[in-house]
C-alpha cells in the first residue's frame, strides 16, 4: 500500500543544512496500523507529511497503491490526496465558521459531489462518531473531544484508504483519547491502512507495528508490543 | 456546500475586519458616482444655456473684430465662401455646427436694418461632395447642438442658428424688424429691388438678431454683387474641443481668416468641466492608491491568518487553482457590494446635493452603475490577487508545525 524507498528529506536553516529524514526504507502493506514514534524533531512529522503528497523528498522515492507520489502533477497529487488519503490533525484544523455538518462536507465538495448527496453522508459520517446532535455547532461550541470527532469524520468523508493521524490524542485527556484510538481501531479493522504519529505510549501499543525514528532515520519496527517502546521524555 | 457557501460563511464570520476595506471602496465609489452624475446634468446645463447663447467660435475676416460681428458692420471685409467646404470637409472634432453668413445694412420704412444671408441645412446636404465627410454625419461632441438640426419650425433659427430650408424668395425677419415694418408672416417684402414673402417672425432675442432679415445666402450674395463670399462662419464648437485647442486647429486649416472665441460665454462651460472632470480623476486616484492598499492590505493579513486553513485545504485535496478562486471570490464579492453600495449612495448624494451645489436638477444614472460596479470590482480583483496567488502558493505543511 505504502512505501518509501531511501528516502532523504535535507533543507536550510539559517545556513545550516539539516536533515529531516535519513535515508528511510519501510513498506507499509494494505490493512495494516503502524504507530511512528520518536522525540521531537525525529522527523515523524517530515515522514507522515511525505507519505501524505504534502512535502517532496530530496532523494528517493514514495509509493502509494504502487504509484510514485512526486512523479505526479500536483493537481493529480491534489486528487489523490482528495480520493486516497485521510488526514486527522492534532489540533483538529477544522474551519472554525462552518458548522461540523458543513466542516465533513468540505471533502465532498472538494470531490464535486452534489449538495444534497453530500449532507446526507456528512449526517450519516457525525451519526456514526455519535455527534448526529451537533450537526449545527460551529466548532468554538464544540468540547476538544467532539471536535477530534467531527475531523475524524471529515477524514472518512471520501473513504480513503490510507488515513494519516498526526498526533490525533494529543490534546485530548485519556478517557477521550482512548475513544478516539478506539475510533481508529474500528476502521483500521474496516481494512483502511493507518499511519499514526505519537508521543501517547498508551496510543501507539494500541497499533499493529511501531515505527521509531531518531534523528530521522529509522531505528526500530517491530509489533506494537515489542517495539523497543521507549518514553519520549527519555530521548527528547 | 459550494464555494460560494465557503466564502460568504468567512465573510460573515470576520466581517468586522472587512469593515475597513469595504468602507473605503464604498466611499471612494460613492464620491466618484455622485461628482460624475452632478458634472454631467451641470455640463448638460451649461451646455443649453450655450446653446441659447449660439456660437462660441467665429471665423472672421483677418482685420475685423469681435466688436464688428456683434455690431452686423462687416460689409466691408469678406472671406470666401468655400471656408465653409474646407470646415465642413475638415476631419475636426467638435464642430457640432457651421453657420456662415453675409450681411449687407439695407434701408426699409426709413431705418437701417441688416440684411443677412445664410445657408440652409438642405444645402449642406445636396451637396454630395460634403455628405459623409461633412459635420452633419458626425457624433454630436458635446451636445451643446443637440436638437439642432432636425426642425422645420423656421424660428428655432433665432436660437439654434440652424434652419432646415429656406428657398430663394423667402425671408425671416426679426422681432424689431416686424414690429418697425407692421410684417408679420406671409406678407411680402421688398429688399434691393427684390420682393420676398415673410415665412416667419422670429421671436425676441434681445440680440442685434432683433433687427435681421434673413435670406437666402446666395441671393444676399446676387443683391450684394460680390460673388461667393461671406462676412463670417459662426461656429458652434463643442467645449471640451476649444479647450483641446479647436481655434488653432481651424486657424491652420484657414490661415487668410481669424479666429476668435467669445471666451465669455466659452470659459464659463470650460471652466466648470474641468474643474468636475479633475475633481472626478482626483478621486479616482485616491480611490486606486487608498482602496486598493486598503484591500490589498486587508488580504494579505487574511492570507496569513487562514494559513493554517488553507493548508488543511490542500491536505483534503484542493489544488491551488481553488484557493485562488476562494480568495478571488471573496474579492469580487466585496468589488461588487461596494460598487453597487457606491452607486446607490452616490446616486442619492447627487440627487440631494446637486440642486444645492450646482444648482441643476440631478436625475439618476444608471450607466453609472456600470462604472461603478467596474471600477470597484476592477480594483477590488486587481489588489487581491497577489495576495490570493500567495495563498495558492502556500506550503500546505504550515498544518503540521505543531508536531
Amino acid at each position: 500500500m505504502l512505501r518509501m524507498e531511501n528516502v532523504s528529506k535535507t533543507y536550510r536553516h539559517r545556513g545550516h543544512l539539516v536533515k529531516a529524514l535519513d535515508g528511510a526504507t519501510l513498506h507499509i502493506a494494505g490493512g495494516d496500523f503502524v504507530s511512528v514514534v520518536g522525540p521531537s524533531g525525529s522527523g515523524k512529522s517530515t515522514l507522515l507529511l511525505m507519505l501524505g503528497g504534502m512535502l517532496s523528498p530530496s532523494e528517493g522515492r514514495v509509493l502509494l497503491q504502487a504509484a510514485s507520489v512526486y512523479d505526479l502533477s500536483p493537481r493529480e497529487r491534489a486528487k489523490m490526496r482528495r480520493e486516497k488519503v485521510g488526514f486527522v490533525f492534532q489540533t483538529f484544523n477544522l474551519v472554525p465558521y462552518l458548522s461540523a455538518l458543513e466542516n465533513v462536507q468540505v471533502p465532498l465538495f472538494l470531490a464535486k459531489m452534489e449538495e444534497k448527496a453530500q449532507k446526507d453522508r456528512a449526517t450519516a459520517l457525525l451519526e456514526r462518531v455519535g455527534l448526529a446532535d451537533r450537526l449545527d455547532h460551529k466548532p468554538g461550541e464544540l468540547s476538544v473531544g467532539q471536535q477530534q470527532r467531527v475531523a475524524l469524520a471529515r477524514m472518512l468523508a471520501n473513504d480513503p484508504a490510507v488515513i494519516l493521524a498526526d498526533e490525533p490524542t494529543g490534546n485530548l485527556d485519556p478517557e477521550t483519547s482512548q475513544q478516539i484510538i478506539g475510533f481508529l481501531e474500528e476502521f483500521n479493522t474496516e481494512g483502511k491502512t493507518i499511519v499514526m504519529v505519537t508521543h501517547d505510549p498508551r496510543a501507539a501499543k494500541r497499533a499493529k507495528r511501531t515505527l521509531r525514528l531518531q534523528d530521522g532515520a529509522i531505528t526500530c519496527q517491530g509489533a506494537g508490543e515489542e517495539a523497543g517502546w521507549q518514553p519520549d521524555s527519555a530521548v527528547a | 456546500m459550494r464555494l460560494r457557501t465557503l466564502v460568504l460563511r468567512e465573510i460573515f464570520e470576520r466581517k468586522s475586519q472587512l469593515l475597513t476595506s469595504f468602507l473605503a471602496i464604498l466611499l471612494g465609489i460613492t464620491v466618484i458616482v455622485s461628482i460624475k452624475n452632478i458634472s454631467h446634468y451641470s455640463e448638460l446645463a451649461v451646455a443649453r444655456e450655450m446653446d441659447s447663447l449660439g456660437a462660441n467660435v467665429l471665423v472672421l475676416p483677418k482685420s475685423a473684430t469681435l466688436q464688428d460681428y456683434y455690431a452686423a458692420d462687416m460689409q466691408g471685409e469678406t472671406i470666401p465662401e468655400e471656408y465653409v467646404t474646407t470646415l465642413a470637409m475638415s476631419d475636426l472634432a467638435g464642430l457640432d455646427n457651421i453657420s456662415p453668413k453675409l450681411s449687407l445694412p439695407v434701408e426699409l420704412g426709413g431705418k437701417t436694418f441688416t440684411l443677412t444671408g445664410i445657408l440652409p441645412k438642405s444645402e449642406f446636404q445636396a451637396k454630395a461632395a460634403w455628405q459623409g465627410a461633412g459635420i452633419f454625419s458626425r457624433p454630436i461632441g458635446c451636445g451643446a447642438s443637440v436638437g439642432m438640426m432636425g426642425s422645420d419650425d423656421k424660428k428655432t433659427l433665432a436660437r439654434k442658428r440652424v434652419i432646415e430650408t429656406l428657398e430663394d424668395n423667402e425671408v425671416l425677419v426679426g422681432a424689431d424688424v416686424a414690429a418697425t415694418l407692421g410684417l408679420k408672416e406671409a406678407d411680402k417684402l421688398d429688399v434691393l429691388g427684390k420682393t420676398f414673402s415673410v415665412t416667419a417672425v422670429l421671436p425676441q432675442t434681445g440680440t442685434v438678431d432683433d433687427s435681421r432679415i434673413f435670406a437666402h445666402l446666395h441671393v444676399v450674395q446676387d443683391l450684394s454683387q460680390k460673388g461667393p463670399v461671406i462676412n463670417a462662419i459662426e461656429v458652434v464648437g463643442c467645449c471640451q474641443e476649444i479647450s483641446k485647442g479647436l481655434v488653432e486647429k481651424i486657424n491652420h486649416l484657414l490661415p487668410d481668416a481669424k479666429v476668435v472665441t467669445v471666451m465669455q460665454i466659452a470659459a464659463s462651460q470650460i471652466n466648470v468641466n474641468r474643474m468636475m472632470s479633475n475633481l472626478s480623476l482626483m478621486f479616482l486616484v485616491i480611490i486606486i492608491f487608498v482602496g486598493g492598499a486598503s484591500i490589498a492590505n486587508y488580504m494579505y493579513a487574511n492570507v496569513f491568518e487562514r494559513r493554517r486553513e488553507i493548508g488543511t485545504l490542500m491536505a483534503l485535496g484542493a489544488n491551488s487553482g481553488l484557493v485562488l478562486r476562494i480568495f478571488l471570490l471573496k474579492a469580487l464579492i466585496l468589488g461588487l457590494a461596494g460598487g453597487i453600495g457606491g452607486y446607490v449612495l452616490g446616486t442619492i448624494l447627487a440627487v440631494t446635493l446637486g440642486p444645492k451645489l450646482a444648482g441643476v436638477i440631478v436625475l439618476p444614472m444608471p450607466l453609472l452603475a456600470l462604472l461603478a460596479v467596474g471600477i470597484s470590482v476592477g480594483l477590488a480583483l486587481a489588489a487581491s490577487f497577489f495576495p490570493a496567488w500567495r495563498a495558492a502558493r502556500l506550503d500546505p505543511c504550515a498544518t503540521f508545525q505543531e508536531v
